[in-house]
């Protein structure tokens, strides 16, 4: 085994944001919302993430604003833990330990020790009103109502299903603010309105229907006077409250809609969305900004793949689109439609879904291929091919043809040559066939290029189920089940069979520059088998449980992940892999990818010099998308990342950049003049320095404060300073000429900075002052921070 | 929010011709002017000067038209039998026809009378021309003789009594005053010195010649004759240089068009055929109602005039470019360019607050009720006469777009008698096109589970079912019929193929027993 102590499998963004509620912050500004381990902070106008708070080490469970503080929020995690932060900085304040297991969502902080003293995790949802006076909660067909002043909770309860199909299942709930009223969701696409609850016996309820199915989430805006609720539609719909006949609509909004948030001032809406989106929505329902992060259904059914010119990660994302996702910057680049139809929001519909795509090596072309399988109709192809337009930035579509093979296609792949004009694509198909596309210049009927068939092959009508080409694209290998034959894609003619049983052939993959006369095949019979494309014969195999085989584009390197999670990273031509690792996570890695590098690592351990060109990402089988990262690029990563958190706390007001530079100018001269017994200059005290580093609002009033400022002015001084005060009349004309001379380059104008521009220009007297004030002594502060 | 994404109308590859600058050229011509004449009309000549009048030899006349009238400018009627090959002079002057009775007749264009009566020939006088010098005259004849006249003396100058059939085509040259070529029914084509008393040249076609045409080089010789169109290469003695096999009936007349470059046949199969004359490939292709036998093309191929078995003329003049434009403007009357840009050019100014209008997406009828979910109504509306007749994949487009949303049971069901019989109308004239067949045979099927209840309720629904139930039938019937042709033509070329080496290639093969034994000779 190959040590592999300095290279760690971590995750690489792509966390979901959708997970749980959305919340709005009372300036309507940020936006805070679970994702993964952390709490990200949004700008809810730029749709840049601020803040990552980060510090859990599980799950976030939720997040809520402290009501005390409109500038903190706590957040729960599965960890066990709550904390409290201060959003607007990203500083972690409070962690509050909790042995249980904290995954209850909290929606009002006034009950919040109850919520996590009585852990109701089985509820589906919970609710106070904004009082404090009850609380409900909803589970299947029960709506339980707590009140606190009486201690005392009535149970209502709905029939399962009526005669005429409704099902009356709760999803969600919500109070109204001023009124007693509960909204309730329910699985049918109903809305019942429960007024009069505190009776047992005499609750009525109103039911609003417009939703075709289940409620996902309901919302009274703060002031009471709109419902707002959600559904699979993916239509957000305004009702007024007391007249539910008027109703706002905001259709296409993309994905099924989970959650709904409102902002404290009722300013923004805000709704999460099932293909990991966040929409910010201003009230007079229109959308403002779009958070998109990286979407992930129940499965990858393309490959992952890498854009060779933007560099990003691409795969299917929400229904009939590709997403292209830089994995430098965790940020969903764009989506590209590739499907071009309505998308008709319904369970249980079959849609066109994207299941093959692939780039040529300069990233001119894509091909797309998407299918629809309707139960009993026949199965429905488009394969696609997309050109590169320099203008726009993006995919323009060139060609589509529609039923390109009888059966599904099982493969796809462009010819690897840099250089050649023409460019070709291989797809093959569960009809026996597999066909040669190609770029056709022009055609009487069509104007420009577009693509055509040029060849269409089989081999003893078996099923082809891998294609790959050559690095070089002079050899084709194709799989029929067990045999792997070998083509020349000038002539296609079939060159040679190549077969070793027992086991059909799961994986192929030919080797990269100096191995590139090997060909490698996994089959199902766990056999890991190489060929040598001169002799034509089998130069080595192992038996190896395979479940996938890729290789690397820029070097020999290839990667075998096995189906129990382990990872060999091997060079063909040599017996003995480069890397090995078990169980890089838990269950089967299915999808993977080698991303190549901005810059290359300067990695000279043989053990990681597989990471130096390419990175290798990977998805584990419960989506999480990871990579491997070296003990080198980690500790550059923290360095850098501990660099940025000094940047943040060096806050760039008047005040302190005047301090600062004062304190330069000090410590030059403290150099100078040898005065190094004056230790207790003020910005150089840590008191100083924490009164003036914390938040305004943390601290006590101005007004207590200042007296005690004062006081501490009329201390003497001491001893020591007197005998110097000589020098110091000295050094002040210096001190006075060097100001001049500044404020002479700032009215040049040319090389002010914007820091000395922002900071009021002092007159002598002030700065005069200022000094006196800083040879002051300040323990007066540290007791009052330490008290 | 992204909005409403449009129905796509799949687009279909046309089927039929392919559109070149051929067919656009030869496609440019007014409909046709027919003129009935008294019989066959047998030749068709151009004056070769302006204003390029024509001669036409139907029966007992020869008619002259000019280029755009419809009543003849003139008339020879003084002939006592059939006339035959009425011919201009290259000054356009004289006249030279052949008749049934043996004897050549010399017209001047202008006068009635015939000015020289040229006897001596024994039979009918199929072919007559003027040499180059202008003062001769070749005549061909039934009586197997082609003969030189002199036309200031009206006498006979030589005769050659070499073919051994009827003489049906002849022509002289126009650069030597002393070449000419006769064909005949013997087969043979013959090339004449009238400087020596024999032929010079023989070349033999294989079937009765038709028609004769050399090239402005005279370099090139074009036979017709039986379905083939022969091209003879004079300076290499008379080799044959191409066989053309485009018609299936005896070709009847040749014609070159004005720049060289097009080779005209017409043929008893009632078409005219163009070719290419650099690699003498069918370009163009023109459909006459009636076997031809004559056929004229003015200078700068301004018309086309072909003269039919049964007595028509057909005249086809060029459209001008004027005229297409018009015709064009005529047909649509659009809004005034200045409706579109107006208020578009203005430059706002620097103070002024720009109210940016939101663009409204253009839907089409159908998208608008598929936004709004109205299914019923999207279907009705892709169902109107118009797009229906004129614009079927659009309906068959919306017909699948409610497939995919699961809802074309719904726009299908609840129809009247009018909206079901407008529905299965549409599905009798579209369901066996293979191009629909995928989207309607399916929604054929839940039609008629939707309405079977109510079969025999309505005797309008009742006929169009009849009508469906037929129309599956027979095309049952065709689809039986092709796979049986299909078996018998894989045993023929299984049989009869050499068993390659190559793996199967090729765009798409038969059937499953080919491709068998196509992989099986991979091994």
């Amino acid at each position: 085994m190959v040590e592999h102590g300095d290279i760690r499998v971590v995750h690489r963004g792509g966390s979901k944001i959708n997970f749980r509620e959305p919340v709005l912050s009372h300036d309507s500004r940020l936006l805070l919302c679970a994702s993964g381990e952390c709490v990200k902070v949004f700008s809810s106008s730029t749709e840049e993430c601020v803040h990552d708070l980060q510090g859990h080490t599980d799950l976030v469970t939720g997040v809520l604003l402290n009501p005390s503080n409109h500038l903190q929020a706590y957040s729960c995690s599965a960890d066990g833990t709550v904390r409290l932060w201060d959003f607007t900085d990203g500083i972690l304040i409070k962690v509050q330990l909790h042995c249980h297991h904290v995954s209850v969502q909290p929606l009002s902080v006034s009950v919040f020790v109850y919520l996590l003293m009585c852990m109701c995790v089985t509820l589906t949802r919970l609710l106070s009103s904004s009082q404090g006076e009850y609380i409900a909660s909803a589970k299947g067909l029960h709506l339980e109502v707590y009140f606190f002043k009486k201690q005392k909770s009535y149970r209502f309860s709905l029939k399962e299903d009526n005669k005429k199909g409704a099902k009356n299942t709760f999803t969600c709930l919500s109070c109204h603010p001023k009124d007693d009223c509960i909204a309730t969701g329910h699985e049918d696409g109903k809305i019942r309105l429960w007024r009069n609850f505190n009776h047992k016996r005499e609750y009525t309820y109103s039911t609003l229907h417009w939703h075709h199915s289940a409620v996902s989430s309901v919302r009274f805006t703060p002031e009471g006077t709109n419902l707002l609720s959600g559904g699979v539609e993916s239509v957000l719909v305004q009702w007024r409250y007391n007249q539910e006949t008027q109703k706002d609509f905001l259709p296409r909004l993309g994905a099924a809609i989970t959650h709904i948030a409102v902002s404290p001032d009722g300013e923004l809406f805000c709704t999460a969305h099932s293909d990991n989106k966040l929409t910010v929505i201003q009230s007079c329902v229109k959308v403002s900004a779009v958070i998109q992060g990286l979407v992930k259904g129940e499965s990858v059914r393309t490959d992952l793949m890498v854009d060779p010119r933007s560099k990003a990660l691409v795969l299917n994302g929400k229904p009939g689109h590709l997403q292209f996702y830089s994995l430098q910057r965790d940020k969903q680049l764009y989506n590209l439609d590739i499907v071009q139809q309505e998308y008709i929001h319904e369970s249980g519909l079959q849609q066109f879904e994207v299941v093959k795509a692939a780039f040529d090596t300069r990233g001119n072309w894509l091909a797309t291929v998407e299918e629809r399988k309707q139960k009993d109709s026949t199965l429905e192809l488009n394969l696609k091919l997309w050109a590169y337009d320099e203008q726009t930035q993006s995919f323009v579509l060139n060609t589509t043809v529609s039923g390109p093979h009888e059966a599904r296609i099982t493969a796809m792949c462009f010819c690897h040559t840099a250089d050649s004009q023409t460019t070709m694509l291989v797809s093959a198909s569960q009809d026996g066939h597999f066909k040669a596309w190609q770029l056709e210049s022009n055609h009487y009927f069509y104007e420009g290029p577009f693509w055509s068939c040029d060849f269409v092959g089989a081999y003893h009508s078996l099923v082809p189920e891998c294609c790959c080409f050559s690095a070089d694209g002079s050899l084709l290998a194709i799989s029929f089940q067990e045999v792997v034959t070998v083509w020349s894609p000038a002539s296609w003619e079939l060159l040679t069979t190549l077969s070793q049983p027992p086991g059909a052939i799961r994986d192929l993959c030919f080797g990269r520059q100096s191995c590139s006369k090997y060909l490698l095949g996994t089959t199902a019979k766990n056999l890991l088998c190489c060929w040598n494309l001169l002799t034509c014969t089998l130069e080595w195999s192992t038996s190896m449980d395979v479940s996938l085989l890729l290789s690397d584009p820029l070097s020999e390197n290839m990667a075998a992940f096995c189906s129990h999670a382990g990872l060999f990273v091997f060079k063909p031509s040599e017996p003995r892999p480069l890397f090995s690792h078990k169980a890089i996570c838990s269950g089967k890695v299915t999808r993977a990818v080698f991303a190549p590098r901005e810059e290359m690592l300067e990695s000279c351990e043989e053990s990681s010099q597989w990471l130096n060109r390419s990175q290798l990402y990977f998805l584990t089988q419960y989506m999480d998308l990871m990579t491997f990262i070296t003990k080198a690029e980690e500790d550059r990563l923290m360095a850098s990342s501990k660099r940025l958190v000094i940047d943040d706390s060096v806050a760039v007001t008047p005040f302190y950049l005047l301090l600062g530079k004062h304190r330069q100018q000090q410590q030059e001269k403290q150099d100078r003049s040898f005065s190094a017994e004056r230790n207790q200059l003020p910005q150089g005290s840590v008191a100083i320095k924490e009164l003036l580093h914390t938040p305004a609002h943390v601290l006590p009033s101005a007004s207590f404060l200042c007296s005690m400022f004062v006081r501490s002015l009329l201390i003497s001084v001491t001893d020591k300073e007197k005998k110097s005060e000589e020098e110091e009349m000295e050094s002040d004309k210096e001190e006075e000429s060097e100001c001049e001379m500044e404020a002479s380059t700032m009215g040049q104008g040319q090389t002010a900075e914007a820091q000395e521009t922002a900071a009021p220009a002092l007159t002598k007297a002030q700065a005069r002052e200022l000094r006196r004030v800083k040879k002051l002594d300040h323990s007066w502060l540290s007791s009052l921070l330490d008290s | 929010m992204a909005s409403f994404k449009p129905t796509k109308i799949q687009v279909y590859p046309k089927l039929g011709e392919k559109v070149t600058q051929d067919t656009l050229y030869w496609k440019n011509y007014k409909a046709p002017v027919q003129i009935k004449e008294f019989g066959a009309v047998t030749n068709i000549d151009f004056s070769p000067v302006a204003p390029h009048n024509y001669a036409v030899t139907a029966f007992t006349r020869i008619h002259i038209y000019g280029p755009f009238s419809q009543e003849p400018v003139k008339s020879f009627t003084r002939f006592k039998d059939t006339a035959y090959c009425g011919r201009f002079r290259s000054d356009g002057q004289l006249l030279v026809a052949g008749c049934e009775d043996s004897v050549v007749r010399l017209f001047d264009v202008s006068g009635k009378v015939a000015l020289r009566m040229f006897k001596g020939h024994t039979k009918a006088v199929r072919v007559t021309d003027f040499t180059s010098d202008r003062y001769h005259i070749l005549t061909g004849s039934d009586d197997y003789t082609c003969r030189l006249w002199d036309i200031p003396n009206s006498t006979e100058l030589t005769s050659y009594q070499e073919h051994t059939d009827y003489i049906r085509c002849g022509i002289t040259s126009k650069l030597n005053r002393d070449l000419f070529i006769t064909g005949s029914y013997d087969h043979t084509l013959k090339l004449f010195d009238a400087r020596v008393n024999k032929s010079v040249m023989t070349m033999d076609h294989g079937q009765p010649v038709e028609s004769l045409l050399l090239y402005p080089s005279e370099g090139l010789l074009v036979s017709a004759g039986g379905r083939y169109v022969k091209v003879w290469d004079l300076l290499k003695g008379g080799q044959p240089l191409v066989s053309l096999k485009n018609h299936h009936k005896t070709v009847t007349c040749l014609c070159l068009s004005s720049n060289g470059q097009r080779l005209l046949s017409a043929s008893l199969d009632r078409h005219v055929k163009v070719y290419n004359t650099t690699n003498y490939k069918v370009v163009h292709n023109f459909d006459y109602a009636a076997s031809i036998l004559s056929l004229g093309l003015a200078p700068d191929d301004e018309s086309i005039v072909v003269g039919m078995t049964n007595g028509i003329l057909s005249i086809k003049h060029r459209k001008s470019s004027e005229e297409t434009k018009e015709i064009s403007g005529q047909q649509k009357r659009r809004p005034a360019y200045r409706v579109f840009v107006k208020g578009k050019n203005y430059v706002p100014k620097q103070d002024d607050y720009l109210v940016s209008k939101p663009v409204k997406q253009h839907l089409a009828k159908y998208d608008k009720q598929l936004k709004r979910f109205n299914v019923s109504k999207a279907l009705d509306t892709a169902l109107e006469t118009w797009t229906r007749f004129r614009k079927p994949e659009i309906t068959v487009a919306v017909i699948k777009e409610l497939d995919r949303r699961g809802t074309l049971k719904n726009a299908l069901a609840g129809r009247d008698e009018r909206g079901l019989s407008q529905l299965l109308n549409f599905l009798v004239g579209n369901l066996v096109d293979p191009r629909f067949a995928p989207v309607l045979v399916p929604a054929t099927e839940m039609i008629l589970d939707i309405y079977q209840s109510v079969i025999g309720q309505s005797p309008v629904v009742d006929v169009q079912l009849q009508r469906l139930q037929d129309l599956l039938e027979r095309e049952i019937g065709y689809q039986q019929d092709l796979l049986e042709v299909l078996g018998m033509l894989d045993t023929m070329f299984t049989s009869s193929l050499p068993r390659k080496e190559v793996p199967c290639s090729g765009i798409s093969r038969p059937n499953g027993l080919a491709q068998g034994d196509a992989s099986l000779t991979v091994l």
